[in-house]
């Protein structure tokens, strides 16, 4: 199953990043116990680390981080995936492929646990000009919750304010504003 | 209003050139949206509309589309709607789900039928995410960080939520302009995301008072949470079987 993940940013758009992942047959299904009231928390993943640097995030799953995908302009696929996995007290860490975009490259890393994402690192994103190092921003967390959460909880994707706390809401347009002036 | 936008794209079999120029279509389509319709951008044609140096007759055709859309929600909203409410015109929620509902055509004329794109958390599906399986939507909890507050299980349509961790403390009810505190997060589900988007928001603004108008909404399902972390659901919310079947 081929999956694509693009990641626009801006007042209503704005492209940031591009990455496509193979999204694995490992799908844990983490029942959510779904009450009258109060609706139950179904699930909080790992340690909800406060995103400053930027992880865009390709899934990936079990055994390989797969990746491909060019930019949404003429960019070339992505070079080959390297998996490298590395066995750490049950864990495994998996190293997915640099992905070009119209803003430089992207790569991340994948740890993964009992066959779930547990985390994703950002090892490449692009910083060397201000709007993108302002999307790296935006993107990143945005693709880590929704590759953790989406993992947790055997679902598909997110609707809610999964990444857009007031504060955050605010330092992203502050970001907004200085890379347009 | 800041936003990001993924697009989620299902495909077997699809080589990345095909894909790549599907996404970029999508791409060059909501930065068109954003240059014409920015609340932000001084030179988009919204803020030049709003400074009255043009006239919506002059604008592209798609802004009298959207302040039409805008009306006709603000009239089936009570008012709780209004691209006008607070001042400057900001059409932006309606302008959100009618660009993703394009790009959503965009990607279906291209040639890849199972998607999802998610704007700001307002989402718009389309196929299946695998086949035999309908898409499962997580939506997120207001009180709870990473937390989960219901799965929704569907295939076409789209999932709006509104809550007041997206938008702010500072949601205010137009008739009273009181902030409206009452209600956490209104998820609405239904054909189409704009109007999904639009009674979400609307819902959010009313308060408690929004429970038995979200009941009589024909063609929407609502789940909404309220500040106490109390949730309540419309009986035919599309509520996942929470074993993930």
């Amino acid at each position: 199953m081929k999956r694509v993940l693009a990641v626009v940013a801006g007042t209503v758009a704005g492209l940031a990043a591009l990455l496509s992942y193979k999204s694995g047959p490992v799908r844990r299904a983490n029942p959510l116990a779904l009450g009258a009231t109060p609706a139950q928390p179904g699930v909080t993943p790992g340690p909800a680390q406060p995103v400053t640097t930027a992880p865009p995030a390709a899934g990936g799953s079990g055994s390989q981080g797969q990746g491909s995908g060019g930019g949404g302009q003429p960019a070339p696929p992505a070079p080959p995936t390297t998996a490298a996995p590395s066995a750490a007290g049950g864990s495994q860490v998996v190293t997915g492929p640099d992905v070009p975009n119209q803003y430089g490259d992207v790569q991340v890393q994948l740890t993964l646990q009992g066959g779930k994402i547990i985390d994703v690192t950002p090892l490449q994103m692009p910083v060397d000009r201000s709007r993108s190092a302002y999307i790296s921003q935006v993107a990143g967390p945005m693709l880590r919750t929704e590759v953790i959460q989406a993992q947790s909880a055997n679902i598909d994707i997110i609707s809610g304010a999964t990444y857009t706390s007031q504060s955050y809401a605010q330092s992203v347009q502050a970001a907004l504003d200085q890379a347009r002036h | 209003m800041g936003m990001a936008v993924s697009i989620d794209i299902r495909d077997e079999a699809a080589d990345a050139g095909r894909l790549a120029a599907a996404v970029g279509e999508v791409v060059d389509w909501l930065r068109w949206v954003d240059a014409t319709f920015s609340t932000y951008d001084e030179a988009s044609q919204v803020r030049r509309i709003d400074r009255a140096e043009l006239t919506v007759g002059d604008a592209a055709p798609e802004v009298a589309e959207i302040l039409a859309l805008g009306e006709r929600y603000r009239i089936d909203t009570g008012g709780y709607f209004d691209v006008r409410a607070g001042g400057p015109l900001d059409p932006s929620g309606v302008v959100k789900g009618w660009s993703v509902e394009r790009a959503s055509e965009l990607l279906l004329a291209a040639g890849f039928p199972d998607h999802a794109v998610n704007a700001g958390g307002d989402v718009r599906l389309r196929g299946a995410p695998a086949p035999g399986r309908r898409w499962r939507v997580g939506v997120a909890h207001p009180h709870v960080r990473d937390g989960l507050a219901a799965v929704v299980q569907m295939g076409d349509g789209a999932v709006a939520t509104s809550g007041t961790a997206e938008r702010g403390p500072h949601v205010v009810d137009p008739h009273t302009g009181r902030p409206a505190l009452e209600l956490a997060s209104v998820t609405v589900v239904g054909a189409s995301l704009v109007a999904a988007d639009a009674y979400a928001t609307a819902a959010l603004a009313m308060g408690l008072a929004a429970l038995p108008w979200l009941d009589r909404l024909a063609g929407q399902e609502a789940y909404v949470v309220d500040a106490a972390g109390d949730s309540w659901w419309t009986a035919g919310f599309p509520l996942a079987d929470p074993d993930g079947s």
